[in-house]
């Protein structure tokens, strides 16, 4: 009679699955980052190279750049990779946040219906802005992610450059993240701002061409900041350093370099470890 | 804790001051789902009347079909309702894409199910006997229907109530197909969603307490209408 015997020892062998073997487990750094980021696979090969090397693992949180620093300045999370440097300095000079690195940048583009009611493309001078004022001009329809975002702040900071206050039925805000956003704004016929990456993982499935592109103030800047370990003695204060030590080490800022090539035919992110800001 | 009982706090205050927004939210909430209920039940009663009536091939696997759609996860649902309606779809050029009308068609497809399985199961605890003696005392096939339903109609109202509970409180389908737009198809479960992300808690309490409020409402209402008639 062997199948009593089965019975404890499949229970055992599940319960041994649900506390993970018993054997140590490593120990895990808790990055709060933006769902652009994760959203872009770029994590999927940085994640998997930083655990091979230093034996934690990451659990990544996607949320908004906004929810990802609060995450950091109130000790929920190790680490946080953010792209709002106005937000970044408010907590840096509070003293939530510490230890602010430059990672890397990608760039938002401008993209819309390729009958682009506004005469938004190729526009020569300051062109975001004045992109931006031409929309709101001719009340061309445009979604807003509305989400406070990284993208999104970029977004309000553009129109506060264009002397917009955007408002009206024109102005559609989607309360959502960029892919959902993009699929909307081809819908609707609509302009938005997007990063490239997520712009270019979506370029097959919406009918949005890029208008503009390039101008200094669409860059978008990555920096690595950590919780001052100070204040929150539960935090996994070496994971988090050690996961911020690796993003600007040699090994992951040419990952960053050639990640999407293969895919897109154009890297997504331009690594920027050890310059003083990102350069277009 | 201390963010739950500030979140609370804050929402109540947000409450009391009246949010033009957030009511706003609250009133699209309570259309958009009463609704997707009030034409789930147009549809679902005479579905499963039909259904617990007649005897046709196919029967139980239709019945087996529709107790799985009485779990209809929202998402697949939004996921579907989408590609028919985006532009390139087949439902396209109707532009009900990001309006509430795509919202109730797709509360309506989670609620019929749950209606039509409630409604069955309602009709099917009655016994057949009854029915017979009915038709046997001279009773014409209408009459026995009102009666049937009648008898029914307090397990019916409970499948109201399991219907409008089922899609007040789905968020993925109404993501998906109303878009989430502020001041259009933006409704409590995805403005909780929102602010949540947004890492506005004390707003994302409010609206989850709104939310809750307004079930227990529409429920205390319907189970005394239940309760009333029933005594």
């Amino acid at each position: 009679m062997g199948e009593p015997r089965l019975i404890p020892l499949l229970l055992a062998t599940l319960l041994l699955g649900l506390t993970g073997g018993g054997a140590a487990e490593p120990r895990s750094v808790i990055l709060a980052t933006t769902t652009s980021t994760q959203d872009s696979g770029l994590l999927d090969v940085l994640g998997p190279m930083f655990e091979r090397q230093t034996g934690y693992r990451v659990k990544t949180v996607a949320v908004g750049t906004g929810n990802a620093l609060r995450m950091g300045a109130e000790g929920n999370a190790d680490v946080a990779l953010v792209h709002a440097p106005e937000l970044e300095i408010d907590y840096l000079k509070k003293g939530a946040l510490i230890d602010r690195r430059l990672v890397m940048h990608n760039d938002f583009v401008l993209v819309g219906a390729p009958t682009d009611p506004a005469r938004v493309r190729g526009l020569k001078g300051r062109l975001a802005a004045i992109a931006f004022r031409q929309i709101a001009a001719t009340k061309s329809p445009f979604v807003s992610r509305g989400d406070q975002s990284g993208t999104h702040v970029k977004e309000l900071a553009l129109w506060k450059e264009a002397g917009v206050v955007p408002h009206g039925d024109w102005y559609i805000e989607s309360g959502q993240g960029m892919g959902a956003t993009l699929t909307m704004a081809s819908e609707k016929r609509a302009y938005t701002l997007t990063d490239r990456g997520t712009y270019l993982a979506f370029a097959r499935r919406v009918d949005l061409a890029i208008m503009v592109e390039g101008d200094a103030p669409l860059l978008n800047v990555y920096h690595v900041m950590r919780p001052d370990p100070a204040k929150f003695p539960r935090i996994n204060v070496e994971g988090g350093k050690s996961f911020a030590d690796f993003l600007i080490s040699p090994e992951a800022q040419a990952a960053i370099r050639t990640f999407g090539v293969d895919r897109y035919g154009a890297p997504l992110f331009f690594p920027d470890a050890g310059q003083r800001e990102a350069r277009p | 804790m201390a963010l739950l009982w500030d979140g609370i706090r804050q929402a109540i205050a947000l409450l009391a001051r009246g949010d033009a927004e957030v009511f706003g939210i609250a009133v699209l909430s309570l259309e958009v789902s009463g609704a997707a209920t009030v034409l789930a039940l147009l549809v679902g009663i005479p579905l499963g009347l039909a259904l617990a009536l007649t005897r046709f091939p196919g029967r139980t696997l239709l019945i087996s079909l529709v107790n799985t759609g009485m779990g209809l996860p929202p998402v697949v649902v939004g996921l579907f309702v989408s590609i028919l309606l985006w532009r390139s779809g087949p439902l396209g050029f109707l532009e009900w894409i990001y309006t509430p009308t795509a919202m109730i068609l797709a509360q309506l497809i989670i609620a019929a199910p749950i209606v039509i399985g409630l409604t069955l199961a309602a009709i099917q605890q009655i016994p057949d006997t009854f029915r017979l003696q009915m038709l046997g005392l001279g009773a014409s096939r209408p009459q026995m229907l009102r009666v049937l339903i009648q008898e029914a109609r307090l397990p019916m109202l409970a499948a109201a109530m399991a219907g409008f509970g089922g899609v007040i409180s789905e968020v993925g389908a109404s993501l998906m197909v109303g878009g989430n737009i502020r001041g259009r198809t933006r409704v409590l479960t995805t403005a909780t969603v929102l602010e949540t992300s947004k890492g506005d808690f004390d707003v994302a309490i409010a609206l989850s307490l709104l939310l809750l409020l307004i079930m227990f409402l529409v429920n205390a209402a319907l189970t005394w209408i239940q309760q009333r008639r029933a005594g």
